[in-house]
């Protein structure tokens, strides 16, 4: 038996440790390093001494530092919010939509998940073409007749980060559309046939019924909003750059994290001690986020 | 018989290219500029035919990216030979990590270059120089000669003369101004551009640096407060104007100027060869002032300090710090080369930058806040965003660079 053990043993290894080894490689050691990196303090690019948690003192205590960390934080919190009741009550719809068939539905299908599989570098780009003062966005809105709402939607401090989040939106709305069809089409369908034999209402069934079955996907599209909130920065960073321009009013943790690591080359030197530390705090927000949202909403959910 | 031979020769063959191989030394040479690299490849050219059995490769990167390229090559080891480095605080973060050599003793021509690009070059921790300085550049006005002539326009001395040609450009349906706000560094140039000859050009630059000033001086928060009187002559919605938004106006004629720097017009000249534009410094408070410039040393050429190459790093930067290379800055690049006694004579717009450089003033941020988080600049470009949006006024925008300042440039906390 134990041959025939080691053998399994060796078999399963065989299967699992080319994959551990690219997660190690390119996923805990970073996370490693950057942590170790964090607990130093640096002389430009170069580690000098233990300095604990002083790192973590400039992000959370010390100006200037602070001020940039909670405003990034707060317009990650803003593209949580949004695109949590923006993106999937919409994705919930066209999702519903879908699974009633609606005439059309095999096209619109594939018209809204189309966005999804487009570069995020190409839509960041078009889109910023897009959003100039002079650009399609603003000659269509004068082609409907309604100049006057015409904005620099990408230059503006109170527009920016919206005018981003809703081209993103426009770019995945079709994920959690197509995850929460799915979810709406495994509902079975003796419950809907009795529910309709009772008299339940349209509304009802979807309230008291597909609701609570679809939960599952309601876990999972909002673990994904809360990790992809956090780790937004290629949208931002191809349509207003690293500066979180306008005066901060795009800047995430992603683009501080970047800027502060790495340096900023029309405005900035690398600080890697503190950039490491909001790495540090970003992986660790990511991951107590996704704990904590998935404990609390498998507890809502319904077994048949 | 006959195929024992003809291997034999292939043999022979193939080690003498061995030994050719062997022969040549490769040296690894990075800029920033992609959209000089045929330029620079016809430079390269010049000094491969010079010394034979050097052969240097060209990469370009993406300016915004440089620096991050930059930093994770040196620091895993597979930098390049020679680089591009930036000059100022941007040098200070590569030379104290130790990954510039110091170039005194390899590249002696150093000695006869200007002070002011030098310093671009020069540590301020140890102070030894760590760059061939190759360009400086200086911020002005740029403007659209034939626009001028068809509106009858004369170049202006004075802000109020300039104010009015503004003017005039809009009455006669023509976009006054092609900057934007949407880069923040951008409203950096703009600043740089204007403010000077508000603020007291060198006075108040010496006055801050030595702590006798501040950014909240009155006269800084005034020079400010004069870029807000430029907005109506701006584009529609000009916070959303890019700086590439702003380079296409100017360069398809659509707006009559473009206030910049004088790395501009290589790129205007080459993307329009029919525009006809030339240049005049930001116009002076009443008559009969001296308009000042912004100068800065734009950056430098850089050895690897691990380099495994370093003669023949060291006989390209001599020949980057030479005559030939001069001249091509002037010549093809369109660039104030910062080599001693290039020739200026082909070009025009080169000896004219160059007399107006004869009253410069350091482009404040760059050349005295960058060497600490958060830099002047940094703080510049975000507020000036604010302040041109109508968000705040200039003295919120002297308050916040001040206090962000204060964090770190020790004169500005002993008090």
């Amino acid at each position: 038996m134990t041959g025939k053990d080691a053998r399994k043993g060796l078999w399963i290894a065989f299967f699992v440790l080319p994959g551990l080894a690219v997660v190690f490689t390119i996923i805990l050691l970073p996370l490693f390093m950057s942590l170790f990196n964090s607990l130093f303090s640096w002389n430009q690019l170069l580690r000098g001494d233990f300095v604990g948690l002083g790192n973590f003192r400039k992000v959370f205590a010390t100006e200037p530092y602070r001020t940039r960390f909670f405003n990034a934080i707060g317009n990650n919190l803003t593209w949580f919010l949004v695109t949590m009741l923006v993106q999937n009550s919409l994705g919930l719809f066209f999702g519903y939509l879908l699974s009633r068939r609606v005439p059309g539905h095999e096209f619109f299908k594939r018209v809204i998940f189309i966005p999804v599989l487009f570069s995020i570098v190409a839509v960041g780009f078009l889109w910023g073409l897009y959003l100039r003062p002079n650009g399609l966005f603003n000659g269509f809105l004068k082609l409907l007749g309604a100049g006057s709402l015409q904005r620099a939607w990408l230059g503006d401090e109170n527009l920016a980060t919206f005018s981003i989040i809703a081209v993103n939106i426009w770019r995945w709305v079709g994920f959690p559309s197509l995850v929460f069809l799915a979810a709406i089409d495994n509902v079975p369908v003796e419950c809907l046939e009795a529910a309709y034999l009772d008299g339940a209402k349209e509304g009802t069934i979807f309230r008291r019924i597909i609701l609570p079955l679809i939960v599952p996907s309601i876990t999972v599209i909002t673990v994904l909003t809360i990790i992809g909130s956090l780790n937004v920065f290629e949208q931002i960073f191809t349509m207003t750059g690293l500066d979180g321009s306008p005066n901060f009013s795009t800047d995430t943790i992603g683009t501080l994290f970047y800027r502060t690591a790495f340096g900023s080359v029309d405005s900035g030197n690398p600080e890697i001690g503190v950039g490491s530390a909001i790495g540090v705090v970003i992986y660790a927000l990511t991951f107590g986020a996704s704990i904590l949202s998935i404990a609390t909403l498998n507890r809502k959910e319904v077994e048949l | 018989m006959r195929f024992k031979r003809s291997a034999l020769v292939l043999l022979l063959a193939l080690l003498a290219l061995g030994t050719l191989v062997a022969q040549t030394t490769t040296l690894n040479f990075w800029t920033w500029r992609p959209e000089d690299t045929d330029a620079y490849n016809k430079l390269i050219a010049v000094f491969e035919k010079a010394n034979p059995g050097i052969d240097v490769v060209l990469t370009a990167q993406k300016n915004t990216e440089y620096n991050t390229i930059l930093s994770a090559a040196l620091a895993g080891g597979s930098g390049p030979d020679v680089f591009q480095s930036r000059a100022y605080g941007g040098l200070e973060t590569f030379a104290q990590s130790g990954y510039m050599e110091p170039l005194e003793k390899w590249v002696p021509e150093l000695k006869a270059f200007d002070k002011a690009p030098l310093r671009g070059a020069t540590s301020i921790k140890d102070g030894k120089v760590y760059g061939v300085p190759f360009a400086s550049q200086t911020l002005f006005i740029y403007y659209n000669k034939a626009i001028y002539k068809q509106l009858g326009l004369s170049v202006p001395e004075t802000w109020d003369q300039f104010l009015a040609n503004l003017q005039a450009m809009k009455k006669a349906g023509v976009l006054p101004l092609a900057n934007g706000g949407k880069d923040g560094w951008t409203l950096e140039v703009l600043q740089g551009a204007i403010c000077p000859n508000f603020y007291g050009a060198n006075d108040f630059f010496d006055a801050v640096m030595t702590g006798k000033a501040n950014f909240q001086d009155p006269r800084y928060v005034g020079a400010i407060a004069k870029l807000k009187e430029l907005t109506p002559f701006m584009p529609d919605l000009f916070m959303g104007v890019s700086y590439t938004d702003m380079q296409s106006s100017f360069i398809n004629e659509l707006a009559g100027h473009f206030i910049g720097g004088s790395f501009e017009a290589g790129y205007f000249s080459a993307q329009n060869p029919k525009l006809e534009y030339d240049v005049f410094p930001a116009p002076v408070a009443k008559k009969g002032d001296k308009p000042f410039v912004s100068v800065y040393a734009d950056g430098n050429f850089s050895m690897n300090a691990g380099s495994k190459n370093k003669d023949a790093a060291a006989k390209f930067l001599k020949f980057l710090a030479g005559k030939t290379t001069g001249d091509f800055f002037i010549k093809d690049l369109k660039q104030v080369s910062a080599v001693p006694g290039a020739d200026t004579s082909t070009s025009p717009y080169i000896q004219k930058v160059l007399s107006l450089q004869k009253n410069n003033t350091p482009y404040i941020m760059l050349v005295g806040f960058r060497y600490q988080q958060p830099t002047g600049s940094v703080l510049l470009q975000a507020a000036l965003q604010g302040f041109m949006a109508g968000k705040f006024d200039a003295a919120e925008v002297g308050r916040q660079v001040q206090e962000g300042l204060a964090t770190w440039h020790a004169p500005f906390q002993k008090k």
